[in-house]
């Protein structure tokens, strides 16, 4: 009875077990107690009250002294376990193997998710992610007491256990598993014993013909004839192996993993900036078939220098030092150092397809040229390695050469840097290569939350600096559908509805909405608005915040939106019309009157921002311009940091803001249209008084500052174009012109 | 004394209660787990052993680093593989001979078909697909240089009951000399097997040929050999094709109906379960499932597999493949346990779709509501990229066939998996040009780098070199002395042979002089000496001034897929001639900018050499005309939007004056007749119009705005 807390102690600290046991126990009691208590209590005499009571606060109390009892020698117990828990390999479990016991079937070829795996085990979780489950380790003895492997557990399959173990994937619970993975250790298949190693999978409590079981194989095959899967039968158990063929891979069902190379646990090599190296290609395997070596030899004869052929070296004997050098001549090379200076390195098949070299020649940024016909690359599923790898066909190795010549420089460099990141991410240790295999499976059972290929195959570098517009495809929007004009005011009625006929002119205009953002005055009646040809609808805002103009609003059913301040009243119909039709080339743009800059004050060392007259623009302000309405919803619910409250507490850079965001996701400039205007109204020389002050000015600059900082980075852009009509002040009669209005004050 | 008798029991209960718990062993822990929740087992972490460090390794270094070797040697081994892996077994080292692509890239991929015989009968949809290879760039009419081998007779129906199916297809194969037990050969087919069950029996032994197949079944798919293919019903588009229906991004971009199904319901048969089960997520308010008893014509034959998310109720879903779901702009939710999706092998259709599992299928309402408005907005742009790209046209199924399994046998030039699932799709990326994606105009964003700092001019002269005072002397000057220019070069096109290096003006950029051979649309070669990203093309008779060059080239920079120029034109439609038009008139929008002096992407030389049909260049350099037309129409066809006009000192020389000099071309009416005739040429090869009209040009931001000229960086652009 005492398991459960033990089980628990290993997760958490003793205290907090007895704590949540005993505060599991009152609440029992307690919600006994007051569930029957009230309705009885009130009929009883004094006497019979008092002893009933006391009665219960006697049972009460023994049950928590029970509760001390029945835990007080057990933690001292579980302390004693605590140490034991700091267990030896060798304290496994035995389990004695009859000879006659079960052995599974060879894999099915023809297994694929769909008819092999039980995807009900798995079921429907909000949080789309497999729970994989480990079998505790126990040491299999065939009749005679030999062990199934010569090598047991290895370190390198503990590693991977006890990173998967420490992982999301990880459950405890037998029962809510969706995927198991034994403990027997099959990563080389030559230390198994092939058919006792096999009974043992089915001795495993849960095996179901290996329904949902996941086994992890590096080293496939035997002699001679090496084949490239596990040779151990595994009924319909997943396979993660290293080294399968087209033949033996079944898409879709098996993970092809890489094979771990050691040495990158021992050897520390520093990233190299891509860049050409001392030596163009690079063949560092020591046991090369040896037509392959001549062949090689043959194409060293032909380019002299920029190959290098390296074998093992005589003179060492076997271990670990020969495992790190290479000899060329007679000269001694450091290995795998020597990987590093290669621009291409060549991993050839040998007996089996999968070769541990590859993982050393990613580590050193070398980019492998690959030449194993058929091989399945590790992760290929999901890992682009055309961008990290050349794979040529073993017939074309006298080809090699001007092959890789033909690759552009610039290439190369993407590829060394490539071919390092994937090393980082899915090669460097147990732990990656584990949880790399959890996530392929994980993708395929919940496809729908798979990552993306950006997400696997962009290096951090490039995750960093690329965009990936929410509005990519190229498309121009229909003009029937025109847009809506948003209206932000707060009590300028007099302005607000000069500013409502004037935009009511606009031909494109669909649905003019008024954000009503004070909350102690009510809008005028309805009687009194202006009366126009399209819907007009007053929103009221529960508080004055400028966040409340980019809110997506509901009442929005245009893509476009004209966000537009209430004293902007200079803007002629054609201008509008015209930003419209701009809006419509640029959907995933900002497209606005008056432009502003950013600028990089030398002398503070920071950002500045800029409203003078320049020749160039990175903003456009969102007193007037066209967005589409996704940036509104991005804004409201997507913006970065706390952005969107330092906004509101400041009452100011709201534009700014909106400017960094689209900039910051579609990586494009604004876009500025029609010639500069005097934004000035005559009646509100106040504000226009605020917006030109100093400190006003101050302000925005920090805005910027502070938001290049939440960002991480300054999204803007900077360009040097607006955007005019066609014939835009051309000699050509102004009656013709579509937009003829354009720049007059 | 009820109540009394009552507490006594219930304090007798919990005497007991506490006896048990002293000498009852596990029972009411038990209980209490119950109780509280405390079910199944307590987390239980791999243990972190004591003695971790002294593991052995699983393999030593010298087992990983000396591979065992074989004694066969590794040509012995190829050459028994190739008689062990056959048939079911095939892959592309196995089945396919590659020597005869001996020739690298695009030269040595050729595609022959056989010739049909008289008496046969030739499917419409076979017709299509045997027009496209025959009109495809790979084409050869010639055996002995062919890669791939098409068959003449029709293969797309293989049910025994249909009409269009063909007997003895067996004998008559075997009877080919070239056959060779199917390698190299392409053998497309559509349906396969009969009602009820619709095998993948084809009826014949295709031997080593590679099939490409609608609706193949994983089980039955040589990964790496065969290609899955989209159905397509005989009145698909040959070309062109018509554009996805996705015109607008709306938010949130929930429909109507969240999930549809229309299809088929079969009471017996394959995927009968699925589909009655579908019945029962059909709620009538946002699930529908839409089924009927009908059996058309060669309807039946098909899974039907468009269980579609957010499908709107105007737009018919009248068919039976995913494909026209992905045109229509709704997500296709993909319930089709064991079906290899088209084109598998290049597309990366989880992006695109929601794949479900058929046993989970009623998890697939909540699975797809919980898809945020985000995904869906994404997956909804990728679903309209895959189809334009292709899906769209037969043209575009066959082409991404044949490119497929051209990007297997020539694998190190090939194109990566980005290539294929970016915009604008794999067909107009041609690794031949380079693999390397920045080397490509639309890859800049993704990648998170910028276009190239320089350009390099290529001037066009046609004209002999008289004076010092012609106008490409002054041209070349203008162009040299932009900062931005890396480099000349004059293509000489003219009847003299070009003057020697003395004649031309010195200049601070290096200048090339090339033999254009006298071809219009040498300007459009890809010569080897252009090293910058940005081409400018010019003509040697343009007026430019160089701060018109800066700005339109900071302009282009911006958009480094388009073409930036200087003089607009623009197409239209007209209803009396049914025909396009081509007008020269000053109008308020365009759809061409003239390549006599524009910016565009150097990519676009490559595409214009080696993706445009012979057929079209030939027209090009017979009238010496509308290369320009040409250019513009192969960019708009890549990028669906229209080029860029930039702010221009003065009017461009194709103004059309009053008394119309006769020694310019332009000014000839024979010259603007051709013109027209390109235009409707040109849109015949692409199956529709790709020219896109634009309403603004880009002007610098003070472009005459009353401020001091002193402020304006390019003031000259404004002087008349």
């Amino acid at each position: 009875e005492s398991q459960t807390c033990q089980k628990r102690r290993r997760m958490t600290s003793g205290n907090h077990c007895k704590s949540s046991w005993d505060a599991s126990v009152s609440m029992y009691a307690t919600g006994k107690y007051s569930s029957r208590g009230p309705a009885l209590i009130p009929r009883m005499k004094t006497k019979h009250r008092i002893y009933y009571i006391t009665l219960f606060s006697v049972v009460l109390l023994g049950l928590i002294a029970t509760g001390m009892f029945q835990f007080w020698p057990h933690s001292i117990e579980s302390a004693a376990d605590w140490s034991l828990d700091k267990r030896s390999v060798h304290d496994a479990p035995l389990v004695r193997l009859p000879v006659s016991s079960p052995i599974p079937e060879r894999g099915d070829l023809g297994c694929r998710m769909h008819t092999c795996f039980d995807v009900y085990r798995c079921g429907y979780n909000p949080k789309n992610r497999i729970k994989v489950y480990i079998y505790p380790l126990q040491k299999f003895v065939d009749e005679l007491g030999v062990p199934i492997s010569s090598t047991g557990l290895s370190r390198e399959y503990n590693d991977l256990l006890s990173a998967i173990s420490d992982s999301d994937f990880y459950t405890d619970d037998v029962t809510r598993a969706c995927l198991f993975i034994p403990s027997i250790d099959v990563l080389n298949q030559n230390s198994l014993r092939i058919r006792e190693t096999a009974q043992a999978l089915a001795m495993l409590p849960r095996w179901d013909k290996g329904m949902n079981h996941l086994l992890f194989n590096m080293l496939p095959g035997g002699p001679p004839d090496y084949n490239t899967a596990l040779d151990v039968p595994r009924d319909r158990a997943l396979l993660a192996g290293g080294g399968f063929s087209t033949w033996t891979y079944r898409q879709g069902y098996d993970v092809s993993i890489p094979v771990y190379s050691p040495l990158s646990a021992d050897v520390e090599l520093p990233e190299r900036q891509p860049g050409p190296r001392r030596y163009f290609i690079l063949s560092s395997q020591t046991a090369i078939h040896r037509e392959y070596r001549a062949e090689l030899e043959r194409l060293k004869e032909e380019n002299g220098e920029a190959l290098l052929l390296l074998d093992k070296c005589s003179n060492l004997s076997q271990g670990a030092a020969a495992a790190r050098k290479r000899c060329y001549k007679g000269q001694v090379y450091d290995y795998p150092q020597i990987l590093q200076e290669s621009s291409f390195c060549v991993v050839l098949r040998g007996a089996r397809l999968g070769q541990a070299a590859l993982s050393d020649v990613l580590q050193a940024g070398c980019v492998p040229v690959i030449l194993a016909d058929s091989y399945i690359l590790p992760f290929s599923e999901v890992l682009d390695w055309k961008r990290a790898s050349v794979v040529i066909p073993e017939e074309k190795l006298s080809e090699m050469y001007t092959i890789l010549k033909s690759i552009p420089h610039r290439q190369v460099e993407e590829m060394q840097r490539q071919a390092r990141w994937f090393w980082e991410a899915y090669f460097s240790s147990m732990k990656a290569i584990g949880v790399t295999t959890l996530q392929i499976i994980n993708d395929r059972i919940y496809p729908y939350a798979a990552r993306t290929y950006e997400q696997w195959n962009n290096p951090p570098v490039v995750k960093w600096s690329s965009v990936n517009s929410p509005l990519f495809l190229p498309l121009i929007p229909p003009r029937a559908p025109g847009f809506t004009a948003v209206v932000l005011t707060y009590d300028r009625v007099e302005s607000l509805f000069r500013v409502i006929t004037e935009i009511s002119k606009v031909p494109s205009l669909a649905k003019l909405l008024v954000v009503w953002n004070n909350q102690n005055k009510s809008p005028p009646e309805e009687s009194l608005w202006p009366k126009i040809g399209v819907p007009l609808k007053v929103v009221r805002t529960k508080e004055n915040k400028l966040s409340n103009r980019f809110f997506p609003y509901d009442e929005i059913e245009t893509e476009a939106v004209l966000a537009i301040d209430d004293d902007i009243i200079m803007l002629t119909s054609d201008e509008l019309q015209f930003g419209y039709e701009v809006w419509r080339e640029f959907p995933d743009r900002l497209v606005g009157y008056p432009g502003r800059l950013h600028l990089w004050d030398h002398e503070m060392g920071k950002w500045k921002y800029e409203s003078e007259w320049t020749n160039e623009v990175s903003m456009v302000l969102t007193g007037a311009a066209f967005y589409h309405k996704y940036f509104n919803y991005l804004y409201t619910y997507k913006m970065p940091g706390d952005i969107k409250n330092w906004v509101d507490a400041h009452m100011n850079c709201e534009d700014i803001a909106m400017n960094f965001l689209v900039a910051n996701i579609t990586g494009k400039a604004p876009i500025k249209v029609t010639p500069r205007k005097k934004f000035k109204c005559p009646e509100c020389t106040a504000i226009d008084g605020l917006s030109l002050d100093q400190t006003h000015m101050v302000e925005r600059s920090e805005c910027i500052n502070k938001f290049a900082s939440v960002f991480g980075t300054m999204p803007l852009k900077v360009v040097e174009h607006r955007a005019d009509p066609v014939l835009y002040k051309d000699d050509f009669p102004e009656k013709l012109k579509s937009f003829p209005n354009i720049g007059s004050l | 004394m009820q109540a009394r008798k009552k507490y006594v029991l219930l304090g007798l209960c919990a005497c007991c209660w506490l006896v048990l718990f002293y000498w009852g062993g596990g029972v009411q822990l038990r209980l209490l787990r119950l109780l509280t929740r405390h079910r199944g087992e307590v987390v239980r972490p791999w243990p972190n052993w004591t003695d971790r460090a002294f593991l052995p390794r699983y393999a030593h270094l010298d087992e990983l680093q000396t591979d065992p070797g074989t004694a066969e040697s590794p040509r012995q081994r190829r050459q028994a593989w190739s008689a062990i892996y056959k048939d079911s077994r095939c892959r592309m080292e196995t089945c396919f001979d590659f020597t005869r692509c001996r020739r690298r890239g695009r030269e040595g991929f050729r595609v022959y078909i056989y010739p049909s015989e008289k008496n046969d009968r030739v499917s419409e949809s076979y017709r299509k697909i045997l027009t496209s290879i025959g009109e495809s760039r790979y084409y050869t009419s010639d055996p002995r240089e062919a890669c791939l081998f098409v068959l003449g007779i029709d293969t797309l129906d293989r049910d025994q009951l249909s009409g269009q199916f063909v007997p003895n297809v067996d004998e008559r194969i075997r009877g080919y000399p070239l056959w060779n037990d199917g390698r190299n050969h392409l053998i497309f087919n559509l349906y396969s097997g009969t009602w009820p069950n619709y095998t993948e029996d084809l009826g014949f032994n295709i031997g080593q040929a590679i099939l490409a197949k609608a609706s193949l079944n994983t089980e039955h798919f040589r990964p790496g050999f065969d290609v899955s293919i989209p159905l397509f019903s005989k009145d698909h588009p040959q070309k062109g094709g018509e554009r996805g229906w996705l015109v607008r991004n709306t938010i949130p971009p929930r429909r109507k109906y969240l999930l549809m199904f229309k299809g088929k319901r079969y009471l017996t048969g394959i995927g009968s379960d699925t589909r009655n089960a579908l019945h029962h997520i059909h709620n009538g308010k946002d699930i529908v499932s839409l089924t009927t008893c009908r059996h058309g014509k060669d309807w039946e034959k098909h899974k039907d597999l468009v269980l579609s998310g957010s499908l709107s109720p105007e737009e018919s879903l009248d068919s039976f493949i995913c494909a026209t779901c992905v045109q229509a702009a709704c997500i296709p939710v993909l319930l089709s346990n064991g079906w290899e999706l088209p084109f598998s092998d290049v597309i990366q259709w989880n992006q695109a779709v929601i794949e479900g599992d058929e046993r989970l299928l009623l998890q697939v309402p909540s699975t797809v509501r919980a898809v945020g408005n985000e995904r869906v907005l994404a997956l909804r742009q990728r679903t309209q990229m895959l189809w334009e790209a292709y899906f769209s046209s037969v043209d575009k199924i066959v082409l991404t066939t044949l490119e497929i399994i051209k990007d297997r046998v020539f694998s190190h030039i090939s194109r990566n998996k980005y290539m294929w699932n970016s915009l604008p799709g794999g067909l107009l990326v041609l690794p031949e040009y380079s693999t390397h994606l920045a080397h490509f105009p639309f890859y800049y964003l993704g990648l998170g780098v910028s276009p190239g700092q320089e350009f390099t001019a290529v001037i066009h002269a046609v004209s002999p070199l008289v004076s010092q005072s012609q106008p490409i002397m002054k041209l070349l000057q203008v162009v040299s002395k932009s900062k931005y220019c890396s480099q000349i070069i004059i293509l000489w096109n003219s009847e003299k042979p070009p003057p020697s290096r003395s004649k031309w003006p010195p200049m601070p950029v290096p200048l090339t002089v090339t033999d254009g051979r006298r071809k219009t649309t040498s300007r459009f070669l890809p010569h080897v000496a252009i090293e910058t990203e940005a081409v400018l093309s010019l003509d040697e008779d343009t007026v430019l001034l160089t701060s018109e060059v800066n700005f339109a080239f900071l302009v282009w920079r911006s958009f480094p897929e388009r073409i930036v120029g200087y003089p607009p034109r623009s197409h239209f439609w007209d209803p009396l001639k049914r025909a396009w038009g081509y007008t020269s008139k000053w109008t308020n929008d365009y759809s061409i900018v003239l390549t006599g002096a524009a910016f565009y992407h150097r990519y676009y030389h490559y595409l214009f050499s080696h993706y445009l049909p012979q057929s079209l260049r030939t027209l090009v350099d017979r009238t010496s005309n509308c290369e320009d037309i040409l250019m513009n129409f192969l960019v708009s066809a890549v990028t669906h939007l229209p080029p860029i006009k930039v702010a221009q000192r003065k009017q461009y020389k194709e103004l059309p004056s009053p008394q119309g000099t006769k020694s310019v071309p332009w000014a000839n009416p024979e010259h603007f007749n051709q013109r027209q005739e390109c235009v409707n040429t040109f849109a015949n090869w692409f199956g529709y119009m790709p020219l896109v009209h634009s309403q603004f040009r880009l002007d610098p931001v003070l472009f005459k705005d009353q401020v001091s000229v002193l402020r304006k960086k390019y003031k000259d652009l404004e002087k008349a």
